[in-house]
């Protein structure tokens, strides 16, 4: 690389797995999916305050080109059969973040009868960001959670090998 | 032919059918304000239907109200209209004193219309700047953001919450006033009413802003009142009619300010420009509420003594308050138990919606995102 | 205008088999079921009382009378004041005149009513379910209203995670 003959000094050295990672949570974009009451905090989160975009975070607006799925607010059942199909339009690796109570397990509508008591129970969730509604702050923390997270992640594993295999070889 | 204010030529090549197209727009919409579902019908880009679908937010609040009591649904009703939380606290705390007769202090009264004033600006600062990046400029937006993250904070530092504040309570509100706090609150607007200027200046009269919006979706006052629009969408339409001057409750009659009405500056009375402007300058108006507001506050308790276990008379109550959306009407029923028989939540937002069929036909397909800004419906609203 | 003088020009005009005064509560007029369209053109239309906007339409369900109370709140922009009608349908057959001929904004109203009371207006236009799933079983503002266990495979009970 052209980078590395006009520096001779600055060298990188990174298992191939890291870096992509690295590049991966560094360009996380995610999905305007602001359901509730959380999709105000969402948008303050990504306004100029709070500002996502710090974190490589910016919003999309169709799930085919969302990594990230933040379902910002309550649930409905009317509703919960929509985002099944909205998660399965984004392409893999995909990731999702419940945020707020309402998404987490129902929250203060857990006695409503038309409300799905958790995003989990419709799709699989990789980080959950407590609050009624979470702060900016707290959506950000989720963020820097899931980034850490995918930063565990091996990639150059062969299909159907174990990971575990792959870490002997 | 002339359509929704467009000069549009059909064009029909001969022997070459066209056929309507229906195409869906939401549930998830990047500006559909919330899930809100569009099934449109459209010809070419003109649309000649937009039948609005809700209900993918109604999370039975009328229905919990029947469950958890009183004093136990104040925080749902934030969560009512999440935008401007305040003033649906209000409205609660408003049926309930009525259904019992309950005095709330003139503190709690100042307190109360200081936060729903502040609250107002703050919803319409989001109305405003969501507006902007419907019709596709994103930097509206940030500007607005940034004030009501200072709205925010001053409405934390009262009661401890961003955006669903469970401030008030049934006879007055949860805490005074904090120490200092009278200051930050006028800084504020001292710092704030300029910036109102500058929104005029950046977008209100900007040429592309006015194009799209003057002369859309024309609405005259007597269709606004047949189909019930409130607030600013029907002061937009010329009504001038504003439930803190009609039909005062609270202190209000003791502060001066102006109705804002739409008069048709750039195109007709009643256009989406109309419903923009009003609710720039009903900003300019909360702003000399709170200064009013706030020099005044009286000494004294800001909460009446209300049994926990509040138990109103058997009978109904309906009120009518003001919130950033219009006339809000609350309508419980008590059988004389700790818990509401039934509650109703009319919302500024389901009748607009209910509009949107009638205006939308013969519009460009590209209007309708600047229509639904316009009558800046938030979803829970319409659904509940 | 207030409740009784409004009261008064209806009872006029309709006389006492349809309509009548409700003192409970708020003031209120209660009219019967099958003359309501007529009661509400008439309120709108006549210049003194100019109703000309039906501010809330509500439902309610009493059981033990076996009946559902549906009302409206009217307000008039023209003459500042407003009114209470209450109309009460049997629970078990709940059918009555749709006012949307008299105000466009019924059409919501009633088909919210519909949707979450199920009481049937008549000569409405468009009566389907509005904020519920077009397949949802039930009217959940009812008081009888069981909560289904599960929607489309969704379970609606959460598990405790304890």
């Amino acid at each position: 690389m052209s980078l590395l003959n006009t520096m001779p000094e600055f060298t990188v050295t990174t298992k191939i797995d890291e870096m992509l990672n690295w590049t991966r949570k560094s360009s996380l974009w995610y999905m305007l999916f602001g359901l509730a009451c959380c999709a105000i905090e969402m948008m303050q989160t990504g306004g100029p305050r709070s500002d996502l975009d710090r974190f490589g975070a910016v919003p999309r607006a169709t799930p085919r080109q969302s990594d990230l799925m933040i379902i910002a607010g309550t649930l409905t059942l009317k509703m919960a059969l929509r985002t099944k199909v909205l998660y399965d339009q984004m392409p893999d690796p995909k990731y999702v973040i419940s945020m707020g109570s309402c998404s987490n397990c129902g929250g203060l509508f857990q006695l409503a009868y038309s409300v799905c008591d958790g995003v989990d129970k419709v799709i699989p969730v990789d980080v959950y960001v407590p609050g009624c509604p979470p702060r900016p702050e707290s959506l950000t923390e989720g963020l820097l959670k899931l980034q850490e997270k995918m930063m565990q992640e091996k990639w150059l594993v062969r299909r159907g090998e174990d990971e575990s295999v792959a870490a002997q070889a | 032919m002339s359509l929704g204010g467009y000069d549009v030529e059909v064009q029909r090549p001969g022997g070459l059918a066209t056929e309507e197209m229906t195409l869906n727009m939401g549930p998830q919409h990047p500006s559909t304000h919330g899930v809100l579902r569009f099934i449109v019908k459209a010809d070419g880009e003109v649309m000649r239907e937009a039948i609005p679908d809700v209900g993918y937010l109604h999370r039975s609040i009328e229905k919990i109200a029947e469950k958890v009591g009183y004093h136990g649904f104040m925080p749902y009703t934030d969560r009512v209209d999440y935008v401007a939380a305040m003033p649906c606290n209000q409205g609660w705390g408003m049926v309930c004193e009525k259904l019992a007769g309950i005095e709330v202090p003139r503190r709690a009264e100042y307190c109360r219309v200081i936060a729903v004033e502040l609250n107002r600006i703050a919803s319409h600062l989001l109305s405003v700047g969501s507006m902007g990046m419907d019709i596709g400029a994103y930097t509206p937006f940030t500007h607005a953001l940034r004030e009501r993250e200072y709205i925010n904070d001053l409405l934390e530092e009262l009661c401890g919450a961003r955006l669903t504040f469970n401030y008030m309570r049934i006879g007055g509100v949860a805490w005074d006033l904090p120490p200092d706090w009278v200051p930050k609150a006028v800084a504020f607007l001292d710092r704030f009413e300029p910036l109102i200027d500058e929104y005029n200046a950046l977008i209100s009269y900007n040429k592309i802003y006015v194009e799209r919006l003057a002369n859309v979706a024309v609405i005259s006052a007597a269709e606004a009142i047949d189909y019930n629009l409130v607030g600013p969408n029907l002061r937009g339409s010329g009504v001038k009619y504003d439930v803190r001057k009609d039909m005062p409750y609270s202190v209000y009659p003791e502060f001066e300010f102006d109705v804002p009405i739409g008069t048709g500056e750039v195109g007709t009375v009643g256009d989406c420009f109309d419903r923009y402007i009003v609710r720039i300058r009903e900003m300019n108006q909360s702003c000399r509420i709170l200064r009013q507001a706030l020099a005044g506050v009286p000494e004294g308790p800001v909460l009446t003594k209300v049994p926990r276990k509040f138990k109103p008379p058997v009978g109904d109550a309906y009120i009518r308050l003001e919130s950033a959306r219009g006339d809000m009407g609350w309508y419980c029923v008590s059988d004389g138990s700790e818990y509401p028989y039934r509650v109703k939540i009319r919302t500024g937002s389901f009748t607009a919606t209910s509009i949107i069929d009638k205006v939308s036909r013969g519009v460009m397909l590209a209007d309708l995102i600047a229509i639904v800004a316009s009558f800046d419906l938030v979803a829970p609203e319409i659904d509940r | 205008m207030d409740a009784a003088a409004i009261f008064e020009r209806l009872q006029a005009r309709f006389g006492d088999a349809v309509v009548t005064f409700d003192s409970g509560g708020e003031p209120a007029v209660r009219v019967n079921p099958s003359a309501i369209f007529q009661v509400c053109e008439y309120l709108k239309t006549d210049p003194a009382l100019g109703f000309d906007c039906l501010s809330n339409q509500s439902g309610v369900d009493y059981p033990k009378r076996n009946d559902i109370e549906v009302v409206y709140h009217l307000y008039s922009y023209r003459v500042r004041h407003a009114c209470v009608l209450k109309v009460s349908v049997a629970r078990d057959n709940p059918t009555m005149p749709s006012v949307w001929r008299v105000w466009k904004t019924a059409i919501w109203q009633e088909r919210e009513i519909f949707d979450l009371l199920g009481v049937v207006f008549e000569g409405h236009p468009d009566l389907r379910r509005i904020l519920l799933p077009e397949d949802w079983v039930g009217h959940p503002l009812r008081k009888d209203f069981v909560e289904p266990t599960e929607y489309h495979g969704i379970s609606t009970k959460r598990e405790s995670m304890l």
